[in-house]
C-alpha cells in the first residue's frame, strides 16, 4: 500500500479505491470482468493440466502413466471444467463484461448486482466442480450420459452436476444482462444498424444463454434425482429412457457450441475491420448470420445422436438442418475474407490471432458438415475425427477469438502496452502447436482410432500420430504460458497505453486507457456509423510500440 | 407526494446507471420477462419428459392420472386465480398511490398463497397415505395395488406408475418451491409497501414482482390439467 500515496495522474476504474473488499464488493462491470478472468485463467490450467495427462498417457500404446479408471476420470474432468468453467464463460463474462456497456455508451450493465451475483454464482459452482475433482473426481465423460450417471458410476456425479447446475444460473443471469443492456441502455444515436458486430454476436450469445441453459439445469435436476432418489426417469431398468437424456442432454450442449464460438466470431470481426482499415463488408450480413447461428443452432442437436437408435427420419431431418447451420457460419468467413480484399493489412497480434481463426474455424466447421452426413458419420462416430472437429471449433476457434480479443483490448483494460514482438511469436508458436496437436487426431480418427480409450496396446500404428500430437500438446502449452507472462509483465512494466493505440473505431477507443469508473466523462451522442475507417486516422507504429 | 412531478424526478431510487426512471423501470420490466422465459424452458424439459412417458407407458399414465383427487386440484386454482386478481389490484393500487389498499392486497395475495401451498400439503399427504411416494419414503414402499384394483380394465405397470408419480412430485415440487420463493418477495414487498416506498412514481418492484407471480399461476394452469384432467372420462 506504499505506493497508494503516490496521487495517480488521473482516476481510473483500478486506481479509484483499494483493498479486496473494493474488488469482492464491486458492482462495476469492469472490475467484475478482471474478477472473471482472473477465475476462468485458473479453470483454463486446471483443465489444461488434465490435458497434458492425457496426451502423456497416449504417447505410448500401453496404459502405463495411469489405469483406466484414472484415464476416465482425467478426459472427463478435462471436459467439464474446460466447457462449463472456461470456454461458456470466456469471452461473454470477460471480454464481453468489459466491453458491452463501453461499446454502446452506457454506464455500467442494465443490473449491475446482478453482475456481482452471476460472479459468486460462478465462483459457488466452480467451488462444488473443485470439490469433486479433490475429493476423487467424476468419471461419466463430460455428457453425464445416463444410466451410467445415474445407476452405475461410483464417483462424484451429484457434486459436479450441482457445480455445473449452478454455474448455469451464472450463464443464464450474464445473457439477461447484455440482452436488456443491448435493448434498453443504448447511448443516443446508437441504433441497431450503428452497433459494432461484437455487441450483435453477444446478443446472438445471450439468447443462447437464456433459452438453451436452463434445459440443461432441468436436465442435471432429474440425473440427481434419478441418482438419490432412484425415480426413474432415465435408467431403462427403472422403466425410464436414456435417449430422453441425449435428446435434453444435446438440446443445450449443441448450442453451447454456439455460446463459444458466436463472440469469438464478434471479436474477429472487430479486429478484421481495425487492421484492414475497413468497414466490414456486408455489416448486415454478418450481423444476422449471428442471429440465424442462434436460431438453427437449437434445431441440430440430434446430429450427436445418429448412431443412438433414432428414428431414420429424424435423423434426415437433423441432418439436413445441421448443412443449414453451415449457411451463415460460411457468410461469415466469406464477408471477412471480402473485407481483407484491397485493405490496407497489417500483421499486428490480434490480427495474427484472427487470421488464425479464420483458418482453422474453417476447418472445424467443414469437417462438422464430415459429422452432419449421416453414412460418415457412422464410420467415424466416437472416434479422434470427432476429437478432432471439435477442438478445430472450441480451441481453434473459441480460444485464438479469445486471445485475439485479450490482446487486442489489453491496452484498454490494463492502460499498458504489451510487447508486440512476443505477442506475433506466441501468436505462431499456438498455431503450429494447435495444428500439430490435432491435425494428426483427424487421421487418427479416420484410421479408427476410438476416442475415449487408454490403451492402443492392440493397434502400435497409431503411435507416431499419437506422439506428434502429444509434442504440439506441449508446444501449444508453450504458446498459452507466453501471454500470461508478458501480460504480466506489461502490468509493471509496459509502455502506459494511449486512448487507442490501434487507430480503432467504436466507442470503447474513445475513452481513457483504462477508462473510469462510468466509462464516460458524458454520455456520448453517436452520428457515425460503425466501422467508420474512413475517417479515422491510421496509428503511426511507432507510437504504439517502444520496440 | 401526488403531484410533485419535477421534485421527485431524481428519486432516491434512480440508479446511478440509468438516465432515467422510465429507462429504468423497463429494463426491470424487460429483465423479469426475460426470465420467465428461462423458466419455460425449465419447466419445459419436464413437460417434455411427461408427455414422452404418458405416451410411452398410456395405461399406466391414465389409471395414475385418475387416482388423484381433482377437488383439491380445483380449489387450489382457484385459489391462484384469486390471487392473480389480487396481484393487479395491488398493481392498480401503486400506481394510483393508495398505501393502505396496495398493503392490504398484497397481504390476501400472501394469504392465498400460503393457502395454495397448505392444500398442497393436504394432498402430498394423501400421497403418502396411499404409498404413492416413489422409492422408499419414510418407509413407506411405492405400491399401486389400490390403482390396479381401481381400473382393472388399464395394465398399471408400477414403474411405470412410478415414473408418472416421479413426474408428479418433481413438477408440483418445483412449482410449490416457486410459489415459497413468490412468498419471500411478497413478504419483502409488503414491508416495503408498509414503509410508504411505493407510489405513482416507483412501483417497479411491485409490477415486476406480480409478473413472477401470474407466471407461477400460469404455470399451474397448465400442469393442472395436465397431470388431473386430461382424459378423465370414465373408462
Amino acid at each position: 500500500m506504499a505506493t497508494a500515496a503516490i496521487a495517480p495522474e488521473r482516476e481510473d476504474y483500478l486506481n479509484k479505491e483499494y483493498g479486496i473488499r473494493s474488488w469482492l464488493l464491486t458492482v462495476d462491470h469492469k472490475r467484475i470482468a478482471l474478477l472473471y478472468l482472473i477465475s476462468i485463467t485458473l479453470f483454463f490450467f486446471i483443465g489444461g493440466f488434465f490435458a497434458l495427462l492425457i496426451r502423456l498417457e497416449l504417447l505410448t500404446p500401453a496404459g502405463d502413466l495411469v489405469q483406466a479408471d484414472t484415464y476416465n476420470k482425467l478426459f472427463t474432468m478435462h471436459g467439464q471444467v474446460m466447457v462449463f468453467f472456461f470456454l461458456i464463460p470466456s469471452i461473454p463474462a470477460v471480454l464481453g463484461n468489459f466491453l458491452v456497456p463501453i461499446m454502446i455508451g452506457a454506464k455500467d450493465l442494465a443490473f449491475p448486482r446482478i453482475n456481482l451475483l452471476s460472479w459468486y454464482l460462478y465462483i459457488a459452482g466452480g467451488a462444488l466442480m473443485l470439490y469433486a475433482i479433490l475429493s476423487g473426481g467424476v468419471d461419466t465423460g463430460w455428457t453425464f450420459y445416463t444410466p451410467l450417471s445415474t445407476s452405475f458410476s461410483n464417483t462424484h456425479v451429484v457434486t459436479a452436476g450441482l457445480g455445473i447446475f449452478i454455474n448455469g444460473f451464472s450463464s443464464i443471469l450474464t445473457g439477461l444482462n447484455f440482452v436488456v443492456t443491448v435493448h434498453r441502455m443504448r447511448a443516443p444515436g446508437m441504433t441497431w444498424s450503428r452497433l459494432p458486430l461484437f455487441i450483435w454476436a453477444h446478443y446472438a450469445t445471450s439468447i443462447v444463454m437464456l433459452l438453451g441453459t436452463p434445459v440443461i439445469a432441468v436436465t442435471l435436476v432429474l440425473v440427481v434425482l434419478e441418482r438419490t432418489l432412484h425415480l426413474g426417469i432415465f435408467d431403462p431398468r427403472l422403466g425410464g429412457d436414456p435417449l430422453l437424456f441425449q435428446h435434453l442432454f444435446w438440446f443445450y450442449s449443441h448450442p453451447a457450441v454456439y455460446i463459444m464460438i458466436l463472440p469469438s466470431m464478434g471479436v474477429v470481426s472487430e479486429v478484421m475491420a481495425c487492421f484492414t482499415r475497413k468497414r466490414i463488408f456486408g455489416y448486415t450480413f454478418v450481423a444476422m448470420s449471428s442471429i440465424a447461428i442462434a436460431v438453427f443452432g437449437f434445431l441440430v442437436w440430434a446430429h450427436h445422436m445418429f448412431v443412438a437408435g433414432m428414428s431414420m427420419y429424424a435423423a434426415l431431418v437433423f441432418s439436413i438442418l445441421s448443412y443449414l447451420v453451415a449457411v451463415p457460419s460460411a457468410i461469415k468467413v466469406f464477408n471477412w475474407t471480402a473485407t481483407m480484399f484491397k485493405g490496407s493489412i497489417s500483421f499486428d497480434t490480434p490480427m495474427l490471432y484472427a487470421l488464425g481463426f479464420v483458418g482453422l474455424f474453417t476447418i472445424g466447421g467443414l469437417t462438422g458438415l464430415f459429422l452432419a452426413a449421416l453414412g460418415l458419420d457412422v464410420h467415424v462416430t466416437d472416434t479422434y475425427f470427432v476429437v478432432a472437429h471439435f477442438h478445430y471449433v472450441m480451441v481453434g476457434g473459441a480460444v485464438m477469438g479469445y486471445m485475439a480479443g485479450m490482446h487486442f483490448w489489453w491496452p484498454k483494460i490494463s492502460g499498458r502496452m504489451y510487447p508486440d514482438s512476443w505477442g506475433r511469436l506466441a501468436a505462431l508458436i499456438v498455431f503450429v502447436g494447435f495444428n500439430l496437436t490435432f491435425f494428426p487426431q483427424f487421421v487418427l480418427g479416420y484410421m479408427g482410432m476410438p476416442r475415449r480409450y487408454w490403451d492402443y496396446s492392440h493397434s502400435p500404428e497409431f503411435q507416431v500420430l499419437n506422439v506428434l500430437s502429444t509434442a504440439g500438446a506441449t508446444i501449444l502449452a508453450v504458446g498459452y504460458l507466453l501471454p500470461m507472462v508478458y501480460f504480466l509483465w506489461s502490468m509493471r512494466y509496459g509502455k502506459p497505453a494511449p486512448a487507442n493505440p490501434w487507430g480503432a473505431s467504436g466507442l470503447e477507443w474513445m475513452t481513457q486507457s483504462p477508462p473510469t469508473t462510468f466509462n464516460f466523462d458524458e454520455t456520448p451522442q453517436v452520428t457515425w456509423e460503425a466501422y467508420d475507417y474512413e475517417n479515422i486516422p491510421a496509428p503511426v507504429p511507432e507510437e504504439a510500440f517502444g520496440d | 407526494m401526488t403531484d410533485s412531478h419535477a421534485a421527485t424526478q431524481h428519486g432516491p431510487e434512480l440508479l446511478h446507471h440509468f438516465a432515467d426512471e422510465e429507462q429504468q423501470r423497463n429494463s426491470a420490466s424487460l429483465g423479469m420477462w426475460l426470465f420467465l422465459g428461462t423458466e419455460i424452458m425449465f419447466f419445459g424439459g419436464m413437460f417434455l419428459a411427461y408427455l414422452v412417458y404418458r405416451l410411452n407407458y398410456f395405461e399406466s399414465f391414465a389409471a395414475s392420472s385418475r387416482s388423484i383427487a381433482v377437488p383439491l386440484g380445483a380449489i387450489n386454482t382457484a385459489v391462484l386465480l384469486c390471487s392473480s386478481l389480487t396481484v393487479v389490484l395491488a398493481v392498480r393500487a401503486a400506481q394510483m398511490g393508495k398505501r393502505k389498499l396496495l398493503i392490504w392486497m398484497l397481504i390476501l395475495t400472501l394469504i392465498f398463497g400460503l393457502a395454495f401451498l397448505a392444500i398442497k400439503g393436504v394432498e402430498w399427504h394423501e400421497k403418502y397415505e396411499e404409498h404413492h411416494i416413489p422409492g422408499n419414503f419414510m418407509g413407506r414402499a411405492f405400491d399401486v395395488s389400490d390403482i390396479q384394483r381401481d381400473f382393472p380394465k388399464l395394465h398399471v405397470d408400477p414403474q411405470h406408475a412410478q415414473i408418472f408419480f416421479s413426474l408428479y412430485f418433481a413438477l408440483t415440487g418445483i412449482h410449490a418451491l416457486h410459489m415459497i420463493v413468490g412468498v419471500g418477495i411478497f413478504l419483502w414487498l409488503i414491508y416495503k409497501a408498509w414503509k410508504g416506498d411505493f407510489g405513482p412514481k416507483y412501483y417497479t418492484p411491485v409490477e415486476i414482482g406480480g409478473l413472477y407471480w401470474h407466471f407461477v399461476d400460469v404455470v399451474w394452469i397448465y400442469l393442472f390439467p395436465l397431470l388431473y384432467l386430461i382424459d378423465r372420462k370414465p373408462l
